[in-house]
């Protein structure tokens, strides 16, 4: 109860602390949560005895916070259950409904799922977004979440607000987040249009036993010398290979790699381009099928994630810290995570994976609450800390990250205690995202779909799968061209 | 008096206007409309792409013209047709030989109520978890593959699913599987119709069952064995649950399992009006002369 | 003599077709019922268990999947629950007014009689498939999209059940009984109701049965028209799997879904059973 109570009473004085910060003077957002948390702690002290009292005031404020005129339903348009079991955790004031709804203070928040593969998520949002200016206020999209495959779409567009336009400030509120998180929400014209809590940032993450058995050593520098860059790691695969492992679960393993370090974007004036590191990415894989050094797995099948377990002989995947947490089974028996059994290092390219960036749409009738959410979700200290130690997101905080790295308590025990963090931050700053453009999710995943035909056999060329490839993103976006 | 009753029975006729109200009226909202704006889209440039919306703008008839130019449409066609065969040669092939069997006094079989529910089990089971289940049974690492290295037929796991052959022939399985037992049963209620005198006549003449079979009850079997032929056909035209499940949209391997409603599926999906209502005036031609064939072939009587 | 020693042939050659025959059949009994079983057994299992390979033997995680499934990020409950919904509504709507339809055709000498009947016929086989893209348009103009409505209405219009109930009404229906009760002084709509329906029952149940496991099952349409998670039905659910997504690992789960949309169908059918292996007979011409 008393714990309750204290969050509760934190989310209220923040959100005061907050609004009063936002009209013309810059607080640095770590002061004012300090400040609001101080004055929680105060108040709990003042309060213990007459928690009721406690209780029933903080209703009040966060009723007062949250703007009298403002509407009374928060929609919020995502593809899974991520987002809504952070805000669940560490939302101070959510209360939890049921699967779909859930209450801050008395606003009613909806969570609207729609799952984001073959792009059923993004043609949601396409219908749903232009017309909610018309939609009828309880009807209305308060904030919508999207992935960097296509968040410019939304970010180039009318329908997302520009977070200056709900109140914050983002040279003084997000200064502390890394600038490609930055770098893939903002518009032509330099305006940023929203905000993430994490900093995907990815590496190889290793079978230790594997490596010990190959390379002699389970140490990340050993194993990064023998995975530095694309050659060394194909001949890599080969000795693995002879050992009975395959060097990835699967070809597109390794696609992330490449892709996210392109020199073209995937659609230029309208024109779709195979980028040089794609091609080569092309190539590798096909030497390293034909070679029985890795399969043509879909990425989560039932197929690729045999190797969490150490019967499946898989020697590496690629992926952020996320990825051993929440899906390489660290609570099933006898799986390498749950004996902490992985080890990460940087690996052949610094790449991404991931990441929800938080937006507010236009026609929100709950900007102060929508604000609050962003600002508290992804700039604050407290939360984005107790998200590390829950959930293991590499969260996006330069000094919170550079505090982790160096605190031998952060060890993870599915990478049997190494501290990923200092890894984590390094690649974060690498990542460079000015190549991405509107059609990204659904160029990946038909380019990936079409040179599985490939690698397979079942294209006799390079060009029948580019053929059918062309063939598919015509079909998925009839505006753009192809050779 | 007989002015009276006739007034009578026109006004009691005047009730066959009253109960079609509600078949028409719902069929011509929900089935007409649709039908007539489907074929007024398909001359339109028509599209949404992204949170643009591109068109409606008229065209003619150059939607078709891309469809059928591009030689698309008569790949999937073909994957189409190819799964149907597969599914539908053992089909035809087991139902004529069980409806036979079950029909056969000399025979005798037991348990035949029990073998007639379990083959007509699988045509109840939803085909999304039919395929879904099929998908997961034959991944590299499923059961089946287990099962296979276990009894030694394999050495290392067979990759159903990326093998052209082993796709469609899986996808054509499913179908056998799903229909059999449903045509087992229309064959052997054609069966059931022959006059029973003949086979007497024939057994007396001294012909052997094989002999029966060939010169007596196929023959006669003709225009429900069209019928089904058709139907099927018609049905098969519609394939779409267990491929688009088991390959998860895309037809794969190398496309080579889109069926034709898959491609009419993945331009609705996109909201490619104009392009998906072309490709349906298409598909909507062709089974329109299929039917035509079915009606004049069950030589079914309006008149009556 | 020479029929002495044919009798004995086709005496033995009955036997040897006897066995052949029961081989064929246990075999096609087999390959029908294969997959379900080891849908069960898997079902049973842990996915740890699962990653291990197939064995025979079910295992003792049933209540743990089931839990998972429960708790899993699909509604799997409530599009069982929409499944009966879509399902139960539609086969009602479709048996009744299909019935109805075929009444005013068959008992009433109307001038547009001929050409409603020869109409009716002659859009049966049209795919609803081909119609979809006019149907998805019309419904969000309608503002009926994610509304079962659109799944459960157009059911009252089914010229394939029509045909069937208008074969039935042939075979059983009098039109002295009508008759009769019109002197009665019974009005239309009461006869309808009161004498035709009654009669139609065995035809009735069939359809129904029908009609429910044919809405059960349809994937095309509620997958264009259901958006939310909460109202989607269960074959879309099913799709779900398929897709990929991070949060869909455990295969002890997916095994225990699918089995969770397959078997209660299954208990049904073994319990109906003989209805409907009757039903498919009885209407000869259906679908």
């Amino acid at each position: 109860m008393k714990k309750k109570v204290l969050s509760m009473l934190l989310a209220s004085t923040m959100t005061a602390a907050m609004l009063a910060g936002c009209g013309s003077s810059n607080e640095e957002p770590a002061a004012a949560t300090t400040a609001a948390a101080d004055a929680a702690t105060d108040a709990v002290t003042e309060a213990a005895a007459t928690t009721e009292a406690a209780a029933a005031e903080t209703t009040a404020a966060v009723e007062d916070t949250a703007a009298a005129d403002e509407g009374k339903v928060l929609n919020i348009e995502c593809w899974n259950t991520e987002f809504q079991s952070r805000i669940t955790d560490h939302y101070p004031g959510y209360e939890k409904v049921d699967d779909t709804t859930g209450k801050i203070g008395d606003v009613t928040v909806n969570w609207i799922i729609t799952p984001s593969d073959d792009n059923a998520y993004q043609n949601n949002l396409d219908t749903v977004l232009p017309e909610n200016l018309d939609a009828s206020a309880d009807d209305k999209v308060d904030i919508f979440l999207m992935e960097a495959d296509y968040a410019l779409k939304y970010v180039n567009s009318d329908v997302t607000l520009p977070l200056t336009d709900i109140g914050i400030n983002p040279d003084t509120d997000l200064a502390d987040q890394f600038q490609y998180t930055k770098d893939i929400v903002t518009d032509s014209n330099g305006s940023l249009k929203g905000a993430s809590w994490q900093a995907c940032s990815a590496g190889l993450i290793y079978n230790r036993a594997a490596a010990k058995e190959v390379l002699g050593s389970d140490d990340p520098e050993t194993v990064q010398e023998a995975v530095k860059d694309w050659d060394t790691f194909n001949a890599t695969a080969a000795k693995l290979k002879d050992a009975g492992y395959t060097i990835t679960s699967s070809v597109n393993d390794t696609y992330r790699v490449y892709s996210n370090n392109v020199t073209t974007p995937w659609v230029k004036d309208g024109k779709v381009v195979v980028d040089d590191n794609i091609k080569k990415w092309v190539d590798d894989s096909k030497e390293l099928v034909d070679a029985g050094e890795t399969n043509t797995y879909d990425l989560w099948s039932d197929d690729w994630n045999k190797g969490f377990y150490p019967d499946g002989k898989v020697f590496c995947y690629f992926g952020p810290a996320w990825l051993i947490n929440f899906s390489m089974a660290p609570d099933q028996e006898g799986s390498i995570a749950n004996e902490g059994g992985w080890g990460f290092c940087v690996g052949p390219q610094s790449f991404y994976w991931g990441g929800t960036w938080i937006a507010a749409a236009a026609g929100t009738d709950n900007p102060s609450l929508v604000k609050d959410i962003i600002l508290t979700m992804t700039t604050d200290q407290d939360v984005l800390k107790e998200i590390v130690e829950k959930d293991y997101d590499c969260v996006n905080s330069k000094s919170l990250l550079t505090s982790l790295a160096t605190d031998d308590s952060f060890g993870l025990p599915v990478l049997g205690g190494q501290n990923p963090y200092g890894l984590l931050e390094e690649g974060a700053e690498k990542v460079d995202m000015s190549n991405i453009s509107d059609y990204d999710q659904g160029c990946n995943e038909e380019f990936q779909n079409a040179l599985k035909g490939y690698f397979d056999g079942n294209y006799a060329s390079y060009d029948d799968a580019i053929a059918a490839f062309n063939k598919a993103i015509v079909e998925k976006y009839p505006d753009v061209t192809t050779d | 008096m007989k002015k009276k009753s006739r007034s009578k029975v026109v006004e009691y006729n005047k009730w066959g206007y009253i109960f079609l109200i509600p078949f028409t009226l719902v069929y011509v909202i929900f089935q007409l409309i649709p039908l007539f704006t489907t074929i007024w889209n398909s001359f339109f440039e028509n599209y949404r792409s992204g949170l643009k919306q591109i068109g409606p703008n008229f065209i003619g008839l150059e939607n078709y013209v891309k469809i059928l130019s591009s030689g698309d449409l008569w790949q999937y066609a073909g994957n189409t047709l190819i799964m149907w065969i597969i599914g539908f040669i053992p089909q035809i092939f087991f139902s004529l030989l069980l409806g036979a069997w079950f029909t056969d006094p000399s025979l005798r079989l037991k348990c035949q109520q029990f073998f007639k529910t379990v083959i007509y089990l699988p045509n109840l089971i939803m085909a999304s978890a039919f395929a879904m289940l099929f998908f997961t049974l034959f991944s590299d690492s499923g059961p089946v593959n287990s099962i296979l290295l276990q009894m030694g037929v394999l050495k290392e796991p067979f990759s159903f699913f990326s093998s052209v052959a082993a796709t469609r022939l899986l996808v054509g399985f499913m179908n056998f599987i799903m229909w059999f037992g449903n045509t087992t049963i229309l064959l052997m209620a054609g069966m059931m119709g022959i006059d029973q005198s003949l086979f007497e006549a024939a057994e007396v003449d001294g012909a052997t069952s094989n002999q029966i079979f060939f010169k007596i009850t196929l023959p006669l079997l003709r225009p429900i064995l069209i019928y089904v032929l058709i139907t099927s056909l018609i049905g098969g035209l519609q394939m779409f649950d267990v491929p688009q499940i088991l390959t998860n949209g895309t037809g794969d391997p190398a496309r080579s399992t889109l069926t034709m409603i898959m491609w009419l599926n993945k331009h609705l999906y996109s909201k490619n009006f104009g392009m998906g209502g072309a490709l349906s005036v298409l598909l909507f031609i062709i089974t329109g002369v299929l039917s035509i064939i079915v009606f004049k072939m069950t030589g079914t009587d309006t008149s009556k | 003599m020479d029929k002495d020693y044919r009798k004995k042939e086709s005496g033995s050659s009955v036997r040897v077709r006897r066995i052949i025959a029961y081989i064929v059949l246990i075999l096609l009994a087999f390959l029908c019922l294969v997959w379900f079983y080891i849908l069960f057994i898997n079902a049973t299992r842990s996915h740890q268990e699962l990653t291990k390979g197939f064995t025979p033997i079910p295992s003792s995680h049933f209540g743990d999947n089931f839990d998972g499934m429960l708790h899993s990020t699909q509604p799997i409950v409530k599009g069982m629950v929409n499944s009966l919904i879509v399902a139960g509504l539609s086969a009602i709507l479709c048996t009744y007014f299909s019935t109805m339809t075929a009444y005013a055709i068959h008992a009433y000498n109307f001038k547009l009689r001929k050409f409603a009947y020869t109409f009716i016929l002659a859009v049966m086989m049209i795919p609803t498939q081909v119609t979809a893209l006019g149907f998805i348009q019309l419904i969000t103009k309608m503002k009926l999209m994610n509304n079962f409505v659109p799944l459960i209405v157009p059911a009252i219009a089914a010229p394939a059940t029509f045909f069937y109930m208008k074969q039935y009404m042939d075979s059983v229906l009098s039109l002295s009984l009508v008759e009769a009760a019109r002197i009665d002084g019974a009005g239309e709509y009461l006869i309808f109701n009161r004498i035709v329906l009654p009669l139609m029952k065995p035809a009735v149940a069939v359809q129904a049965i029908f009609t429910f496991v044919a809405n059960w099952n349809n994937y095309f349409t509620p997958a264009l028209v259901l958006k939310d998670e909460e109202k989607k039905t269960l074959p879309v659910l099913i799709a779900e799997l398929r897709g990929a997504d991070f949060l869909k690992f455990d295969m002890g789960i997916v095994y225990m879904t699918i089995a969770f949309s397959i078997f209660p169908v299954i208990i049904v059918y073994l319990i109906l059973s003989k209805n409907i292996v009757g039903g498919v007979t009885l209407g000869g011409v259906k679908e």
